[in-house]
């Protein structure tokens, strides 16, 4: 396990955190109730407080010496390595609290396994971030029953946002060289471990629900080696924009 | 050399800048103090990762040693053990519950969670447990938003972390 291999991990991890934190703080101030904007922009924060602490970690690891900020908001879009969904734009309300469901339950079965790393701070990571996705996970969960059990509108929107993300759930379980020797080393986490487990919960919460499991079996992938969707260059040219009209910025 | 007894006192002046009503002692988020040849140490931990208040909180304490001439201190954050709302004193509890907001209850993994069992809150005004929740997510991030039936008073939750 070379130091390299660790950085690009926890790049991997933190550029998730930063790009779903900076998605969801989009709609501060467009919530569809004033408690919803509030609880979303909370939610954002516990994911830009995760990514802060996660590219520290990376530059102490950086053989460029890069410091967080470097990392978070000067690398270009082929060096981020967050997975696909967390980038896609928000679309309705629908849509957003789906990919909450479906990240942030995988997510809180991924940083249960992440507690037993041999690398203090992830060990110590995790178990910090859990306190945070449990709420996250009933905020969800929660959404999820009231439109899945709602109006007619309210199904079929939910229902839909089930289908047109599903495609991209397979990458969250994605595991590649890399990944494979860090969790033998006992340093990652081997995501392949967690399907089952996951789509057990998935199915019991879409039956409460009244949704239908989705069933399409080709899922996208690409942004672990930098080939993103066509919506990143945009998310990162608003995140981008003080730093590169400002390069140093501080406030 | 300074004794450790007398940081805690210092650092006991600093309040926290969302909750001014507790220090930043009583909240748990001092971990530790450690006095060696070196200077004073002083080890300080996020309630929630995403805490806004972490740097102020930083500066604060810096303000206030230097002010009683405290020399070659370092202020450090760590995230293991992860902060934990078991480590507000019942005193802190109390202060909460006086200035409106209900406090957390003990014992903080709380099981129930997930599976969408929420335990009873008290209202810190009348006392009541007939309250509900209005919403996961108040005021900050430590808080939820409740509401009690009895006396209508809307009212912020220290959630249990
Ligand atoms: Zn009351």
């Amino acid at each position: 396990m070379t130091q390299l291999q660790q950085f690009n991990y926890t790049i991997r991890l933190a550029d998730d955190a930063l790009i779903l934190g900076q998605r969801l703080s989009e709609w501060c101030g467009h919530g569809p109730i004033l408690e919803e904007d509030i609880a979303l922009a909370n939610i954002a924060l516990d994911y830009i407080g995760q990514a802060t602490n996660l590219y520290k970690h990376a530059a102490q690891l950086d053989t460029q010496k890069r410091d967080e900020d470097a990392l978070a908001l000067t690398r270009m879009e082929q060096e981020y390595n967050n997975i696909l969904m967390l980038e896609l734009p928000n679309g309705d309300y629908a849509a957003t609290i789906m990919r909450q469901y479906y990240y942030t339950s995988f997510y809180l079965l991924f940083l249960d396994k992440l507690k037993s790393s041999n690398d203090a701070f992830f060990s110590g990571f995790a178990e910090k971030s859990i306190k945070e996705l449990r709420y996250h996970v009933q905020h969800a969960s929660d959404w999820v029953k009231r439109m899945g059990d709602g109006t007619e509108e309210s199904h079929k929107r939910i229902q839909e946002a089930a289908n047109q993300l599903w495609p991209y759930v397979g990458e969250m379980f994605g595991m590649d060289a890399l990944e494979n020797e860090l969790a033998n080393a006992g340093y990652a986490v081997d995501r392949a471990l967690l399907v089952d487990e996951w789509k057990k919960q998935c199915t019991a919460l879409f039956d409460e629900a009244t949704l239908a499991m989705p069933t399409e079996a080709w899922h996208h992938k690409g942004g672990r080696e930098g080939r993103h969707t066509e919506h990143m260059g945009f998310l990162l040219a608003e995140m981008q924009f003080m730093q590169r009209a400002y390069p140093g910025a501080k406030w | 050399m300074v004794s450790s007894d007398h940081i805690w006192s210092i650092l006991a002046e600093v309040s926290d800048p969302e909750i001014p009503v507790l220090n930043v002692v009583e909240m748990g988020i001092v971990r530790e103090v450690l006095i060696s040849d070196a200077g004073v140490e002083v080890t300080i931990t996020p309630t929630y990762s995403g805490c806004p208040a972490m740097k102020t909180i930083e500066t604060d304490i810096a303000e206030v040693l230097d002010e009683y001439g405290i020399p070659n201190y370092t202020i450090s954050t760590v995230l293991s053990p992860a902060w934990t709302t078991d480590w507000m004193t019942d005193e802190a509890r109390e202060k909460l519950r006086l200035e409106g907001i209900a406090p957390p209850q003990k014992g903080s993994a709380d099981k129930g969670l997930l599976m969408g069992r929420l335990r009873d809150v008290k209202c810190p005004r009348c006392g009541s447990t007939e309250t509900r929740m209005i919403s996961q997510f108040g005021s900050t991030a430590c808080k939820s938003l409740y509401q009690c039936a009895s006396c209508a008073e809307p009212f912020d939750y220290f959630k249990c972390i």
